[in-house]
C-alpha cells in the first residue's frame, strides 16, 4: 500500500498543527461555533447527539496493521474501547473530545493517517472496490490513480468549499463493487480498443434526500486528464451549484436541472482551457504510485490444498464460513477473507480494541500485513494462502468475527442511526439487531441466499438504503421513529434505485415485515433467483400485498411518509 | 491599524505584510426593491436568492470625484464612459459578488489589466466561489495586477485564497489582519497545482517511493 515519503508527512503534521491552533482558538472564543464549523467538519469532527464523532480517513478502505493497532490503542485511550467502520470505508469514533481530537491527530500522524476532508463542504475520501488488486475480475487496479487523486483532492484551494459534500469513487472491475453510480463523480478505468488505460466517467449520482443514478458524462477519457477533467465538472460545480437550500445543493441537482447534455457542454467547455494543464498527470507520477499496490510476493504454491479441503468436508462450520467469507483470488493458492463485523445482535460496523487488535496480528500473520475495509463495513484480509484459511477462522470465530453471513440477509449495512448521529430521525442499529435476531438461523439464512438489507437512520442515506434489496429508512413523524421499507434497490452495474411498499412500520413491527418480504420470495422464487431477481420479475405488488394484510393494515394510515 | 494583508512579491521577505489601504471602496445604496428569489430556475442558479441591482441603485451611486476607488461592477458597466477619463488614469477598479459574472466584466472591459485592482466581495466565508473566481480571473483571464478579497474573509480561508490567486485580503474588521498572517503559512507544499504554484508536487519534486 501507498507509503508516505516526507512531503506526505510534512501535509498531515501540518494539519494536526493548523487544526490544533484552530481548536484553540475557539475553546478560546476567537472562533464562533459557525466559523469553526467548516473547520472542524473538514476535519471529521461532528458535534453530535452525546458527544462529538471523529472520522478518521482511511483512504479507498486501506489499512496497514501497524494503524490498525494504533486505532484500537486510540480507541481504547480516547474513546469507549470500540469503534464504527462505515459505508465510505472510513472509522468512526463515537466518544472523543473536542479538546483531546487534536491529540488523536498526532497520534494518527504518526501512522500516516489523518481525519482531513472526512466531512464538509468538500472533497471527501474516494472510495473503490474492497478486492482491488487481487480480484480475478480486475481489469485495472485502481488504487493508484485512487492515491493521485485523493493527494490532488487534499486542501484543493478552488474546491476548499463547495456547495456541498463531493465524494468520488473508482473502480476497475467489470462487475461494479464501488457503487460508481451512486457518487457525485464515479470513474470505471478500462482498457481502450489501443490498450490503454481509459476512464469512463459517470456525475451526478447519489443517494441521500433524492437518490439519483449517475449520468455518463465521458465514455472515454485518457487516464492523464483524470485530474483536469474532475477540475473542470468540479469548477462548473462550485459556481453554479445551489447554496441557497443545502438540500439541493449536491451535483445531482445541477447536473438533473441543467440536463446531461448541458451540463456536459460546460464542462467541456471548461476542460478545453484545462486539458494539458500542469495538473495533467504524468507517466511518471502513475509509475512510482503504482510501484507502492505493486503484487504481493505471493509464495508459489498449488491451487488445491488437501488439508483445506479435508477441513471443509469434516467441518461444517467451516464450511459455511468458506463459502460466505472467502473470495475468489487471481493469485492460484491464495484467497480473500472477510472478517464479519455483522454477528447477530451487534451494531453492525462496530469493532472492538480486542477485535482490531486481533485482526491487525492475523493481517501481519496471514496477510502480509495489510488489510481492507469495504463499504459493507466488514474488514477484508485480501491475501491468504488457503492452507493458513483454517487457522484464520479459528482465530476469527474466537475473536467473534467469522459469522458465515456475508452477502446474506444479517450482513446488515447500517449507518449508527438515533443512538448517536444528530441528524438522524430514528434509531438504527437496534432495528438492525432486531432483524438479525429473527433470522439467527444460519441455515435458513443460507436457505434465503444473496440479500441485501441496508438501513439508514434518516434521508441522508449513509446507510445506503435506496440500493439495498430490502431498504429501510428512518422517518420522523410528529416526534415518533417509523421506519419505511423499500424493495428492488442494487448496486453494481445494473444499479437500481428501490421502490417504496406503502406507508411506514413502527420499529416493533420490523422483524416481522422483513419476514414478510423474504416470505414471498421464499414462496415465489424459482430456483436460480435471489432475492432481487425475484423482486424484479414480480415488481412490488406481491410483496405489498402480503406485508399490508390484514393484521398491519390497521396501522396504514397513520404514517404517510 | 489597517486590516489589509498584502502579499509581497519577492522571495527574500515574509509571506505577506500588513498595508495600507490606499482604495475607497464604493457600495451600491441600499435597495428598496424586494429581493427576487428565483430558486428553481437552472438558468439563473448564480442568481438565486440573491439580490439584482436595480437601475435606480446604479444612478443613485455616489462616486467622489477623484481619488482611487472599487466601483460595484453593475456600476462600472452602466457608467463606464463617465468613469473613461478615470479608468485610463488608472484611479479606479471594479468589485464583483460572488455570484456575479466574469463574462460580464469581460465583455465590457476586455483588457483587465487596464484595471489596478479587482476585488471579489465573499458574503459569508463559506461560499467556495470567490476560490473559482480568483482562478479564473488569473488563469483564463491573465489579470496580473492587485486582487483583493473582500468581505467576511477570515484567516482560516487565507491559505486558500492565497492559491487561488489573490494577492491582498481584507481580513472582516473585527478580526485582527496580525494574527491572521501566521495562517498563509499552513502548508509548506501543497500537493496539488494552482495559480501560486501551477506545478502539481509530483512534477515539482523527483519523489523517491
Amino acid at each position: 500500500m501507498y507509503k508516505y515519503d516526507e512531503i506526505d508527512q510534512q501535509i498531515v503534521d501540518e494539519r494536526v498543527k493548523q487544526y490544533s491552533d484552530q481548536t484553540r482558538r475557539y475553546l478560546a472564543g476567537e472562533l464562533s461555533d459557525e466559523e469553526f464549523r467548516p473547520l472542524r467538519l473538514q476535519n471529521g469532527l461532528y458535534i453530535q447527539r452525546h458527544a462529538p464523532m471523529l472520522r478518521i480517513a482511511v483512504p479507498y478502505g486501506m489499512l496497514s496493521s501497524k494503524q490498525l493497532h494504533k486505532l484500537a490503542d486510540i480507541t481504547k485511550k480516547y474513546d469507549k474501547d470500540y469503534g464504527h467502520f462505515s459505508t465510505r470505508q472510513n472509522l468512526q469514533l463515537n466518544w472523543p473530545k473536542l479538546e483531546e481530537v487534536p491529540v488523536i491527530l498526532a497520534e494518527l500522524a504518526t501512522v500516516e493517517m489523518h481525519a482531513i476532508q472526512t466531512s464538509g463542504n468538500c472533497i471527501r475520501n474516494i472510495t473503490t472496490d474492497q478486492f482491488a488488486g487481487i480480484a480475478p475480475d480486475e481489469v485495472i487496479d485502481p488504487r493508484a490513480m485512487a492515491e493521485i487523486m485523493r493527494q490532488w483532492s487534499t486542501f484543493h484551494p478552488e474546491f476548499a468549499l463547495l456547495p456541498r459534500k463531493f465524494k468520488i469513487a473508482v473502480s476497475g472491475t467489470k462487475q461494479d463493487r464501488a457503487i460508481v453510480q451512486a457518487h457525485d463523480i464515479g470513474m470505471e478505468f478500462y482498457t481502450d480498443t489501443a490498450g490503454k488505460l481509459a476512464i469512463k466517467v459517470w456525475v451526478g449520482g447519489g443517494l441521500g434526500r433524492t437518490p439519483i443514478l449517475g449520468s455518463v458524462i465521458r465514455e472515454h477519457l485518457e487516464w492523464q486528464h483524470a485530474l483536469t477533467y474532475c477540475e473542470a465538472i468540479i469548477r462548473v460545480y462550485n459556481l453554479h451549484g445551489r447554496r441557497d437550500n443545502a438540500y439541493k445543493a449536491r451535483i445531482k441537482i445541477l447536473v438533473k436541472a441543467l440536463g446531461i447534455e448541458e451540463f456536459k457542454n460546460q464542462v467541456e467547455a471548461e476542460w478545453a482551457h484545462l486539458k494539458d494543464a500542469p495538473n495533467t498527470i504524468t507517466e511518471a507520477e502513475l509509475l512510482r504510485v503504482g510501484k507502492h499496490f505493486e503484487t504481493m510476493p505471493y509464495e508459489n504454491v498449488a491451487a488445491n490444498d488437501a488439508g483445506f479441503d479435508a477441513a471443509i468436508a469434516s467441518n461444517p462450520a467451516f464450511a459455511a464460513w468458506v463459502k460466505r467469507c472467502v473470495h475468489a483470488h487471481k493469485q492460484a493458492g491464495y484467497r480473500a477473507v472477510t472478517l464479519s463485523l455483522k454477528p447477530h445482535g451487534k451494531a453492525p460496523g462496530d469493532a472492538t480494541s480486542a477485535q482490531m487488535h486481533t485482526v491487525a496480528d492475523l493481517a501481519m500473520q496471514y496477510s502480509f500485513g495489510e488489510l481492507r475495509v469495504s463499504h459493507e463495513q466488514n474488514l477484508i484480509l485480501a491475501d491468504v494462502k488457503i492452507s493458513d484459511l483454517f487457522a484464520v477462522w479459528e482465530k476469527a470465530r474466537a475473536a467473534g468475527l467469522a459469522t458465515p453471513n456475508i452477502g446474506l440477509l444479517t450482513d446488515i449495512i447500517c449507518c449508527p442511526g438515533g443512538d448517536f448521529c444528530s441528524l438522524a430521525n430514528a434509531k438504527s442499529i437496534p432495528i438492525a439487531e432486531a432483524i438479525q435476531m429473527q433470522f439467527d438461523n444460519l441455515d435458513y439464512l443460507h436457505d434465503i441466499g444473496d440479500i441485501e438489507l441496508n438501513i439508514s437512520g434518516c434521508m441522508n442515506a449513509c446507510g445506503h438504503h435506496h440500493v439495498g434489496h430490502i431498504g429501510i429508512l428512518g422517518v420522523d413523524k410528529d416526534g415518533s421513529e417509523w421506519y419505511q421499507v423499500t424493495i428492488g434497490g442494487k448496486q453494481g452495474n445494473d444499479a437500481s434505485i428501490g421502490a417504496v411498499i406503502g406507508p411506514s412500520f413502527s420499529a416493533d413491527e420490523m422483524p416481522g415485515v422483513v419476514q414478510k418480504l423474504i416470505d414471498v420470495y421464499v414462496k415465489e422464487r424459482t430456483a436460480e433467483e435471489r432475492f432481487i431477481d425475484t423482486v424484479r420479475r414480480l415488481g412490488v405488488a406481491p410483496f405489498k400485498a402480503h406485508v399490508y394484510n390484514k393484521d398491519l393494515s390497521t396501522k396504514t394510515d397513520e404514517v404517510l411518509a | 491599524m489597517s486590516n489589509l494583508i498584502q502579499l509581497n512579491t519577492t522571495s527574500s521577505e515574509p509571506i505577506a505584510k500588513i498595508a495600507e489601504n490606499n482604495w475607497l471602496t464604493i457600495q451600491l445604496p441600499a435597495s428598496t426593491v424586494e429581493a427576487r428569489k428565483q430558486a428553481g430556475k437552472v438558468v439563473l442558479f448564480k442568481l438565486t436568492g440573491e439580490e439584482t441591482v436595480t437601475d435606480t441603485q446604479i444612478a443613485d451611486t455616489v462616486i467622489p470625484a477623484t481619488g482611487k476607488m472599487i466601483v460595484p461592477l453593475s456600476v462600472f458597466i452602466a457608467r463606464k464612459e463617465a468613469l473613461l477619463s478615470r479608468i485610463t488614469s488608472g484611479e479606479i477598479g471594479v468589485w464583483l459578488d460572488t455570484h456575479e459574472l466574469l463574462s460580464d466584466l469581460v465583455k465590457n472591459q476586455p483588457d483587465l489589466n487596464v484595471l489596478p485592482i479587482i476585488a471579489v466581495h465573499v458574503e459569508r466565508f463559506a461560499d467556495g466561489r470567490i476560490f473559482s473566481l480568483g482562478t479564473l480571473l488569473r488563469t483564463r483571464y491573465g489579470y496580473k495586477n492587485e486582487l483583493r478579497a473582500t468581505g467576511d474573509v477570515l484567516r482560516d480561508q487565507l491559505f486558500f485564497l492565497k492559491r487561488s490567486g489573490f494577492s491582498s485580503f481584507l481580513i472582516r474588521a473585527d478580526r485582527s489582519a496580525q494574527d491572521a498572517l501566521a495562517s498563509l503559512g499552513d502548508f509548506t507544499v501543497p500537493y496539488q497545482g494552482a495559480v501560486d504554484e501551477p506545478r502539481p508536487v509530483f512534477t515539482r519534486y523527483n519523489r523517491a517511493v
